[in-house]
């Protein structure tokens, strides 16, 4: 056990690059075991969401009752209706509906890239500073454990008419009205409560590379940058990776923060959770679960894009090799040697 | 960076620092400053209360909103869902990183696709459900449906640091007669302590921050959350918002979470750390 | 506070006592005539309803406890946002639960509660119905029934400076908007009134945008729906309505910062001394009469009725009213406590605490209250010429209409014919659609 504990052991820098010529041992009887260790968390998964997806896509093809005019009161049972909702969703309805759907697309965009690049530059500041770190550490935790429906209403007043920020711009927006500056402020206000989410998980990847690795950069003359670029980026890409797409699942989702921020039903903020939201509300299930059902498959279809560009750094290893592993494997050979 | 004067190189890294700091503690700085101000002029723009004034703490401390038994609970549900999601996300997060099995890429996938479904479309199902297990008011009822979120993201985590892994060490820690799970809690676990715990905190603060199932599935005060009884503050009619209270509730959910997780890292990757050395 | 609640309550606890105990003892009290549902059950139940803000409505269920200790009322408290408290209570109706027992209903749910069957109709005889304000009754039927007892109402005032208005030499405040314009002008010229805008309501979008065009369109003799709920608003009345607030943006009779602003929003301006005058409900009263440093207006202003085109205008009416969880248990307890909570005692009491708008005549005119309250009388003016927001069972969808045309309108991004135009359409298609 005590070579484990030696840093420098030159087996702890290899990286499953190289065919692993261990598998045959590794593997057996994996798949047994596999299951046996998969199947909790798929059962507690089938439990609190398949079960009620299930539900949902069957509460899709219901419409909503109507009122019988004699009685006046609404009839008992759900008219079912096909896919009639989802022709609603994207006839009818599809103003609105393109309209939310952009806003969520753009949305995500930008404060998924703001919160990559500062919750990157967070995670290597950190990394750095020895002095000073449990301050870091503690503040960057603030924004993330906030409730989002607190720091909703503290950003709602930030951005109050009277509020710190015209105060502090000098300037008069009415940010909670129609306009870019309605998607501004809440740009600001997520990437502000989100980019420690990507700068925790980053550090912790950081935190894992072998120093090494940077010495021996370091002796083959590579700057900065390039140290930048071709090792620390390429060994925090799983742990990036993972918080990238996680941080977009949840920003396809996005809407507390649109809501409490600037309200209901603004045009300029309109997310696709809060046309669901906003059915469901007005006791139209069925329509709520159709929205439910076109988001889940376009957040999906973005899940599995992601899995698929980037699998072979997160699933592993089926996946093409990896140009950037390059300098590893050069690097591998040269401690060897 | 070598161009660079070690002098400049620290002033460069304190700024980085500073910055950081600012950015994001000038927000909560306002909800500090916030939460001191009186009532009368909670909504001044001042950098410090004219007046200092405690109310707010007060009133939410007071004993009939209690939010001290609420933050308590927090504690309880968002504590048994981090456990429970990393015990399950560690055993399938080693499969994934170690084992060679078919449909791995499905099941990751179906995994991540668990987590997609907006909360607003499985809260009622799932109320039905529980309704009928008689779960209604119970921590359980809070506890695992939080999985629905919390799990895929741990088991992806885990996957990714588990994969960062040197696999030569468990191998070498096998052939010296280790079982396969030995191996895995001696080497692996505290190699990957930096990930585990950022993992248990990132779980913690989801499970901590949810609203709309607390909400749903419970209606006796002593089993509400906090984030649950800071939506039931109000003002002193139903058109004020309770802003100063919030802000103070905000202020109080926010700082213990924080020093517990700072005291926490440092006893958990000491620990961790210290096992691996026997 | 607890020792002062129960003295309070004694006095108040004399009176309703028998009248409680009448409700309570009778055998009578569980059944209800004429081949209605009947209520039956005793046993403890639930109140449930947002954080009341007084803190009154705890030691009103403490006394009931006490005197029913096998029929035990447990407060179960929502959030304060009026969207969470209506889903909740959804939720609860769909699961069919039996964990709420009686609901504070907004004024507006009552007809989709009542149209869903998640209340159930209630036993009109034996409520004190007569001695109410009538519009207030109004906003508990739903097609003729009794489905939600008036508890608490609501209504707008106008508030305004009565120290500038005296200075700029008007002896009374505004009834019309002509008239409420031409002070404006006369106050904004004296130095004191430097920079300060004419008037404001609520125009965020939320329902308190609709509160404000319903009352605007009222005010100038339109209606907004009638009462089978049909739409019309694309007469010339409601587009006078629509284009007094329109015209008020573009000639700065509203500050343009207006249309970010809820109740709270108005009432710290006109604290501020920003405004002369301000649409509000009666909560703000003993707000702004309390001395402050903050505070410029604490003893120099009133209310008055709302303006309105060619006299005094219309209010729109707020308030909850109690209901009757149809999936609930007890209900003979439930009809009881009811019949306490809603009692002109426990009025008096809760009253007496904090602001607000009784339901019940007689406490209007009472002395006592009109010397805690002074808006009291010109509330019931208020209440008296109010038009209830539009009565349909999807209200949601409504309000969600009026607030986006009304908000298009008021932003300058549709004219207000335009806007009133498509509101109708809209407003038409729904109402087709029931």
């Amino acid at each position: 056990m005590v070579t484990t504990q030696n840093p420098a052991a030159p087996p702890a820098l290899s990286l499953p690059a190289t065919p692993p010529r261990r598998r045959p041992r590794a593997t057996s009887g994996s798949g047994r075991l596999a299951a046996l260790l998969v199947s909790p968390t798929l059962l507690v998964l089938a439990v609190v969401v398949l079960y009620p997806t299930i539900v949902a896509l069957k509460d899709s093809l219901y419409g909503t009752p109507g009122l019988n005019p004699k009685t006046g009161f609404v009839n008992e049972t759900d008219p079912f209706v096909g896919l009639q909702n989802y022709g609603a969703i994207f006839g009818a309805a599809g103003a609105r509906f393109w309209n939310a759907f952009w806003n969520t697309t753009f949305l995500t965009a930008t404060t998924v890239a703001l919160e990559t690049v500062i919750g990157i530059a967070m995670a290597l500041i950190m990394h750095r500073a020895f002095q000073g770190r449990a301050l870091v550490r503690a503040s960057i935790l603030v924004p993330w454990a906030i409730p989002t429906a607190v720091s909703g209403l503290l950003w709602r007043w930030i951005f109050n008419s009277n509020g710190v920020a015209n105060a502090l711009t000098g300037q008069h927006i009415l940010w909670t009205t129609e306009g870019f500056h309605a998607k501004l402020a809440v740009i600001i206000a997520d990437v502000w409560k989100t980019a420690p989410f990507i700068g925790l998980l980053v550090l912790a990847g950081l935190q894992v590379i072998d120093k090494e690795v940077y010495e021996a950069a370091r002796i083959d003359g590579a700057g900065a940058l390039r140290q930048f670029w071709n090792i620390t980026l390429p060994l925090v890409k799983p742990a990036l990776l993972v918080a990238v797409l996680f941080r977009t699942l949840d920003a396809l989702r996005m809407f507390d923060l649109p809501y409490i921020l600037i309200g209901a039903q603004k045009t300029s903020v309109e997310t696709l959770s809060m046309l669901a939201q906003d059915q469901a509300a007005n006791v139209r299930f069925g329509p709520a679960a159709a929205y439910a059902v076109i988001l889940f498959v376009y957040v999906f279809l973005i899940a599995l894009a992601f899995v698929r560009l980037l699998g072979a750094d997160v699933v592993g290893d089926d996946g093409p090799a990896r140009p950037r592993r390059r300098w590893r494997s050069h690097r591998r050979t040269e401690v060897a040697a | 960076m070598n161009t660079l004067s070690p002098k400049l190189r620290k002033g460069l890294l304190y700024a980085g620092v500073a910055a950081v700091v600012a950015y994001c503690l000038a927000p909560f700085y306002w909800m500090l400053v916030s939460s001191l101000r009186r009532t009368s002029d909670i909504f001044a723009n001042s950098p410090f209360p004219t007046r200092l004034s405690f109310e707010n703490y007060l009133a939410v401390l007071d004993p009939s909103e209690s939010f001290t038994r609420a933050l308590l609970n927090s504690v309880v549900v968002a504590g048994i869902t981090t456990a429970v999601a990393l015990v399950l996300a560690t055993f399938t997060a080693y499969a994934m990183a170690r084992l060679e099995f078919r449909f791995k890429r499905l099941v990751l996938t179906l995994i991540i696709a668990t987590s997609m479904f907006p909360v607003v479309s499985i809260v009622v199902p799932l109320l039905k459900m529980f309704v009928d297990f008689g779960w209604i008011n119970s921590y359980q009822a809070m506890i695992v449906p939080s999985m629905s979120f919390t799990l895929p993201l741990a088991v992806w985590n885990l996957t990714a640091f588990f994969r960062q892994m040197p696999q030569e060490l468990e191998h070498a820690a096998m052939v010296d007669g280790c079982t396969r799970g030995q191996a895995f809690r001696r080497i692996i676990v505290p190699l990957a302590a930096p990930g585990m715990f950022t993992t248990a905190i990132i779980t913690f603060i989801a499970a901590w921050n949810e609203f709309l199932i607390a909400l749903s599935m419970t209606n006796k005060p002593e089993m509400q959350t906090a984030p649950v009884a800071i939506s039931k503050f109000s003002g002193a009619s139903q058109f004020e918002t309770p802003f100063g209270s919030q802000m103070a509730a905000g202020v109080l959910v926010t700082i213990p979470l924080v020093i517990m997780v700072l005291v926490f890292q440092r006893r958990i990757v000491a620990g961790l750390t210290a096992g691996a050395a026997k | 506070m607890k020792s002062r609640t129960i003295r309070a309550l004694q006095g108040a606890g004399a009176a309703c006592a028998g009248l409680a105990a009448l409700a309570a003892c009778g055998p009578g009290g569980a059944t209800t005539a004429g081949g209605r549902p009947t209520f039956e059950g005793r046993g403890p139940i639930t109140y449930v309803a947002g954080k009341d803000a007084s803190g009154s409505i705890q030691a009103v269920i403490d006394r009931w406890n006490k005197r029913h200790p096998k029929e035990k009322v447990t407060f179960v408290q929502l959030p304060t946002d009026p969207d969470a408290q209506r889903e909740q209570m959804i939720q609860n109706a769909q699961t069919k639960s039996d964990a709420y027992t009686v609901l504070a209903l907004d004024a507006v749910w009552t007809s989709e509660f009542a149209a869903h069957r998640w209340v159930d109709r209630l036993p009109e005889e034996q409520f004190p119905l007569r001695q109410m304000l009538k519009p207030i009754v109004e906003t508990g039927k739903y097609r003729g029934g009794l489905y939600a007892l008036p508890f608490s109402s609501d209504g707008g005032m106008l508030y305004y400076r009565t120290d500038l208005l005296k200075k700029a030499g008007i002896a009374e405040p505004p009834a019309t908007w002509a008239e409420m314009k031409a002070d404006c002008a006369k106050v904004k010229r004296l130095p004191e009134a430097r920079g300060m805008s004419c008037y404001a309501g609520q125009f965020q979008k939320y329902e308190g945008l609709t509160v404000n065009f319903a009352e605007a369109v009222n005010s100038a003799g339109g209606v907004v729906t009638d009462a089978k709920g049909n739409p019309h608003v694309d007469t010339p009345q409601a587009k006078r309505g629509l284009d007094f607030l329109v015209n008020s943006f573009k000639d700065g009779t509203i500050p343009r910062d207006a249309v970010t602003y809820q109740e709270e929003d108005g009432r710290r301006d006109f604290q501020a001394g920003k405004l002369v005058f301000l649409r509000n409900w009666p909560y703000a009263y003993p707000l702004m009469a309390q001395k402050d440093d903050a505070n410029k207006v604490a003893g120099h202003f009133r209310a008055a009725p709302l303006p309105g085109l060619n006299g005094p205008g219309a209010s729109s009416l707020g308030g909850h009213n109690l209901a009757l969880s149809a999936s609930a248990e007890n209900k003979a307890t439930a009809i009881d406590f009811m019949k306490f909570l809603a009692s002109q005692e426990i009025q008096r009491f809760t009253l007496s605490r904090a602001p607000g708008a009784p339901t019940y005549d007689a406490l209007y005119k009472d002395p006592k209250l009109v010397k805690q309250y002074p808006y009291l009388p010109t509330l019931k003016q208020s209440i008296l010429h109010a038009v209830p927001r539009p009565r349909v069972f999807r209200y949601g969808d409504v309000t969600a209409a009026i607030q986006q045309q009304a908000y298009a309108a008021l932003t300058g991004s549709t004219s207000s014919a335009q806007a009133l135009k498509d509101l109708q359409q809209t407003l038409r298609q729904q109402a087709a659609g029931e």
